[in-house]
């Protein structure tokens, strides 16, 4: 299966061409509904996510909420 | 009359000709929310979410603001710290702690905002906006943070913005549309307390003439009760804080001593201090004294 390269948080990572946002998170077993995404410094609203695909380069921020003051 | 006591009759009888019944409840109302507590507390710095948690309650606090971090790619079995936080009794306020230019701390933002949203909490269109400029001294960069506020205040952000005890800036900030402006005590964690009374005071004053209304909060600094209680006594209208609660010895009992210094700062607010006084004033009558010591006086 084609691969694409993209960028979570920073670190490089390769998934399966056509991977949507929701199947990165189902990779990245990430399962609370405490995040939020942002694709090349957009933010992706949540009903996008099982539509919008990954392409070769882009980068993904997934981030959530922590304690702080 | 002092300068420092016009300043507080300017703020109360303003607050009067808002027609402010005392025997009403003194409510805190804050963009589209309203809170019966004037303390707002932080979620970070605790030992454990149980001390976290058991503070937020013994403050009897009903707002607690949090910060947007990356999610932990490796690591994501730990606990979950909205577990918690009971959404049911507390509004979340997102913060954009961390960001050192105005980008950053928009994109925290709207990602903070983009998780409220999904979780349904009330607090998802406020941001408690932080620009820092300096890692040693966490002081704001007010050039930054005046431009994060211009843009979030366009996109729809009820904003209130962690600043300096700078007046100048205060001012410029309330024009750009925040919805209330934080200034610190002193910087954040220091534990210093109030250091420039007499900025704040400007503050204060300025941003609440012809809008007594408009929310001022203290915000960082703090590190005991009587730092809470004097904020409170100058006029602000809330208070901020985290660490003096999460890494006091007991953070319960001082999330208790807070919201009573904050209950009791507030009241000695709207009773109307006495003037100070360089001499001292007999509270007993002179007249009758059994010795002859001490003279009447006769003018």
């Amino acid at each position: 299966m084609t691969q694409v390269n993209i960028k979570v948080n920073d670190e490089e990572q390769r998934v399966p061409a056509g991977t949507t946002i929701s199947g990165l998170l189902d990779l990245m077993q990430i399962t609370s509904p405490a995040v939020a995404v942002e694709l090349n410094l957009e933010v992706q609203p949540r009903h996008q996510f099982d539509s919008c695909q990954l392409s070769e380069g882009d980068s993904v921020e997934i981030v959530t909420l922590v304690g702080g003051g | 009359m002092s300068e420092l006591n016009k300043a507080t009759s300017t703020v109360e009888s303003a607050e009067k000709s808002d027609g402010n019944d005392p025997d009403q409840e003194d409510l805190f109302r804050i963009g589209c929310h309203t809170f019966q507590s004037r303390l707002i507390m932080g979620t970070g710095r605790y030992l454990s979410f149980e001390a976290m948690q058991e503070s937020h309650f013994a403050g009897e606090t009903e707002c607690v603001t949090i910060a947007v971090r990356r999610e932990r790619l490796h690591d994501s079995s730990g606990r979950n710290i909205l577990d918690f936080i009971d959404a049911e009794r507390l509004v979340l306020l997102p913060n954009t702690a961390g960001s050192y230019d105005a980008e950053t701390a928009v994109r925290c933002a709207r990602m903070g905002r983009e998780i409220l949203r999904h979780l349904e909490n009330p607090g998802a269109d406020w941001v408690k906006l932080e620009v820092l400029g300096d890692s040693r001294t966490l002081l704001p960069d007010p050039i930054e943070l005046l431009k994060a506020t211009e843009i979030l205040v366009a996109d729809g952000f009820d904003v209130l913005c962690y600043t300096s005890d700078d007046p100048v800036i205060a001012r410029r900030l309330k024009d750009a549309g925040a919805t209330s402006v934080m200034p610190a005590a002193s910087p954040i964690g220091s534990g210093l307390g109030i250091l420039n009374q007499n900025n704040l005071r400007m503050i204060i004053d300025d941003l609440k003439r012809d809008d007594p209304d408009f929310p001022v909060i203290v915000d960082a600094g703090i590190g005991t009760a009587s730092d809470a209680a004097q904020a409170m006594e100058l006029g602000f209208d809330a208070v901020l804080l985290n660490s003096a609660v999460a890494l006091a010895e007991q953070p319960v009992s001082m999330a208790a001593a807070m919201r009573h210094a904050i209950v009791g700062g507030r009241l000695a607010f709207h009773s109307g201090r006495i003037p100070k006084s360089r001499y001292g004033s007999a509270s007993s009558p002179d007249v009758g004294v059994i010795s002859h010591r001490i003279q009447p006086k006769t003018d």
